[in-house]
């Protein structure tokens, strides 16, 4: 089992690396799209603002990679703007084109104190494998944008509410995404990595 | 489904080591800081602060070390402090593992470093750290330097206002007349930063009785930082966290709780 993590930018990327090799799996870090569309899983993780981000996927040719591998069936999955991305649009300083995998607009949060910063529980979806044995647990979350319209798809859709509910994760056959930070959020977070590498 | 209120230990690492003391003086070894966090970690902690007080360039290089080692161990958010000067001792930092910097004697020399560090990482990773006293500026509170012995000749609610607007993530309000009191946080001054800030505010400073960390949630403080009471063992996270949550604020419950 090989876990490439997508690198495109700066950021924290070593403590991702470190979370998800604790789930014994084969990690790395890579830009090379050929190593990451072979890889069994693919974790797209994402800090800084939409545009930027979205800039440094496309640079590796990021957008390509994910529809590609979605196209093979093969897991991707969307961490914090790395998940925000994937929609359709952005609106954090203009409004940014996204992958579009999923047709929504990544808006701006409404609550009085932004970012959202800190952990927070979860409204995990029913039948959810990412919270299966940690659904009453909390993640450590920290963004100011955020999608407040449920998809009108099958996805199962997790949310959280910080006045007012944004979704935090999504599982949507091949492509799953978190807001939230698995990899900054203890031991639910390590147990949440688990699950989703239990399903490649 | 609540945001919970954050308990943060901060911990003065020099050389690679823990230092403990009172005002910056005395200071004895308390530790090996990855062991530390580590610690810290398992008692409930939220996130976890480094403020390196390394007066040299070899110091700073081993805290780097020292923030690899914790980022490799501990899954928890980490930010490091002390002698960020640059958009490049930024970006060393965040690569070493750290997921937030917080500046501050920078910031007041040079303000546009703010701009430049959160254009650059986003505003989610900086953390303006305030050494705020009582004074007689406008606002009544001033800002200090070189731990709030020296004045920096600015008002602290502009200040905290100019910062906000050219970009900090985060305000850390040390509180330098109460730090090492332990007689309770200014609560005057979080009310005051609190109504004119509206990204999250993180109260340091006179940490004593556990009522002391629910009377500055109630002042408006989104998290909590400490560093003596729990070096010194005057309080575990784990129970400050317990009696926040029986009277009622929203506390992460890990499996220490």
């Amino acid at each position: 089992m090989a876990i490439a993590i997508l690198d495109y930018g700066s950021g924290n990327l070593r403590s991702a690396l470190r979370a998800f090799e604790q789930s014994g799996s084969e990690v790395l870090l890579t830009s090379d799209y050929q190593i990451a569309v072979e890889a069994d899983g693919l974790v797209v993780p994402g800090v800084g603002a939409f545009a930027a981000c979205m800039q440094g996927l496309k640079s590796v040719k990021g957008d390509e990679l994910v529809r590609e591998r979605m196209a093979r069936s093969r897991p991707t999955l969307g961490i914090c703007v790395g998940m925000q991305i994937l929609f359709a649009q952005g609106v954090e300083h203009g409004s940014h084109e996204g992958v579009g995998i999923w047709p929504n607009t990544v808006e701006k949060l409404t609550a009085r104190v932004l970012p959202h910063m800190g952990w927070n529980s979860v409204d995990a979806a029913a039948g959810s494998e990412l919270f299966k044995g940690v659904e009453g647990e909390s993640f450590y979350f920290v963004h100011s944008y955020g999608v407040t319209e449920p998809l009108a798809t099958t996805a199962l859709q997790s949310w959280t509410d910080y006045e007012g509910r944004f979704l935090a994760a999504i599982e949507d056959g091949v492509i799953s995404a978190t807001q939230f930070h698995p990899e900054k959020s203890g031991s639910a977070g390590l147990h949440l990595i688990k699950n989703w590498i239990a399903t490649l | 489904m609540t945001l919970s209120v954050r308990i943060i230990p901060c911990l003065d690492v020099t050389d690679g080591r823990v230092v403990k003391g009172v005002n910056f003086t005395n200071l004895v070894d308390a530790g090996d800081p990855v062991e530390m966090a580590s610690l810290y970690n398992s008692e409930g902690a939220d996130e976890l602060t480094f403020l390196d007080i390394s007066a040299s360039v070899a110091g700073r290089e081993t805290t780097l070390d020292v923030v690899r080692r914790t980022a490799e161990e501990v899954f928890i958010p980490l930010t490091v402090g002390g002698g960020i000067r640059s958009v490049e001792d930024v970006d060393r930092l965040l690569r070493a593992g750290a997921d937030k910097v917080s500046i501050n004697t920078s910031a007041i020399a040079r303000p546009e470093l703010i701009a430049e560090i959160a254009d650059r990482f986003g505003s989610q990773v900086l953390v303006l750290s305030v050494d705020a006293r009582r004074a007689k500026t406008e606002s009544g509170f001033e800002v200090t330097t070189h731990g709030g012995r020296e004045s920096a000749g600015l008002d602290a609610l502009a200040w905290v206002e100019k910062a906000c607007a050219l970009g900090v993530g985060e305000i850390l309000l040390n509180s330098m007349d109460a730090d090492g009191t332990r007689a309770g946080y200014d609560i005057g001054m979080i009310k005051a930063v609190r109504a004119i800030s509206r990204v999250p505010l993180i109260a340091s400073g006179g940490a004593g009785s556990q009522e002391d960390f629910a009377a500055a949630l109630d002042a408006g403080a989104d998290a909590l930082l400490a560093a003596s009471i729990f070096h010194f063992g005057v309080h575990r996270i784990g129970d400050i966290k317990r009696y926040l949550d029986v009277a009622g604020y929203p506390v992460r419950k890990g499996a220490s709780l």
